[in-house]
């Protein structure tokens, strides 16, 4: 009774809080002075006609990195932690239905073609490695489940993850030999402004992203995966 | 005005979802429950002009998510059964 009442004195007392941020809120009418620069700069310093890819990969490319290697982590580890006893893949109890099996013949390249899609125009439409990489993750979901055409080679995977990351690293390092610092895009030419290949390195690096990424969720769909097959 | 009522009504749905993915009593209804926040989110994000965020939402959330949750679910159920 007293836990209960504490509990709704507490939630009242953040929706009080809430209300006031609500009702002080009024929208800036202008940039402050980072997205000033931001905005004006961008598009001549990096050539990305996306300004979120530009922020995310070569001003804020760091913290890119840590996000992939927080990524990394949660892969190794699930993968670490679950996979014990003998891999199976697991072999379906009832065959699939039809629906099931023609639907993702037919969606399973268009998926992966999306994905792919997503991740190299990171920088001229919405979109990016991230996004990519889990659009990806979801093909292989279908194709996990579906259970149809080939098996999953689970050394391609482990190899694209391992060079992508590898080579997300050393574009880094060679932006502070041959450009400005770490991660920066000029390493190569910066293009025509809003083509395919322009921006300098940034559809690169987001490429190795998104197939990094893609690989990392796939990894943990497949871990799991393994383990609905195993006797106890 | 048209506007403001679709994300109003989406609104009250991922609501009522939420109550069902804390409250419902058989597991899968509350994961898929909880899958459909995120598919509502995804389209209200597309309303406030953030596609890559609403892709994003809609992969992670309404796709992976609930797909690792129905593994868990299924491997808890299988070393119940042993036991």
């Amino acid at each position: 009774m007293i836990r209960n009442s504490i509990l709704i004195l507490l939630i009242a007392g953040m929706a009080w809080i809430l209300f006031q941020e609500f009702s002080a809120y009024h929208g800036a009418d202008k940039l402050n002075s980072i997205s000033e620069y931001y905005a004006k700069n961008a598009p001549t310093e990096t050539g990305a006609a996306n300004l979120v890819t530009a922020i995310v990969v070569t001003y804020r490319g760091f913290d890119t990195l840590g996000e992939v290697t927080i990524l990394f982590l949660t892969a190794a580890i699930i993968g670490f932690m679950i996979s014990t006893g003998k891999k199976t893949d697991r072999k379906p109890e009832q065959s699939n239905s039809e629906l099931l099996e023609t639907a993702s013949n037919v969606l399973l390249p268009i998926l992966i073609l999306v994905g792919v899609y997503i991740f190299i125009n990171g920088h001229l439409t919405p979109g990016g490695g991230f996004l990519g990489g889990a659009v990806l993750a979801s093909a292989i979901i279908l194709w996990l489940m579906s259970a149809t055409g080939p098996k999953i080679s689970h050394a391609l995977l482990e190899v694209t993850e391992a060079f992508s990351g590898f080579g997300f690293v050393i574009l880094g390092v060679l932006g502070i030999v041959l450009a400005g610092g770490f991660l920066d895009n000029k390493i190569l030419h910066l293009g025509t402004f809003g083509t395919l290949l322009s921006a300098g390195a940034i559809p690169v690096i987001y490429s190795l992203i998104g197939l990094k990424v893609g690989a990392e969720l796939s990894k943990i769909i497949i871990v799991l995966n393994q383990t609905q097959g195993e006797e106890k | 005005m048209m506007y403001s009522l679709i994300i109003i009504v989406m609104s009250l749905i991922m609501l009522v979802m939420a109550f069902m993915a804390i409250h419902h009593k058989n597991l899968q209804v509350a994961v898929i429950a909880s899958g459909i926040i995120s598919l509502f989110a995804s389209v209200i994000y597309i309303f406030l002009a953030a596609p890559d965020v609403a892709i994003t939402e809609a992969s992670i959330g309404s796709a992976l998510t609930v797909v690792i949750f129905f593994y868990v679910l299924n491997k808890i159920r299988q070393s119940d059964d042993t036991k």
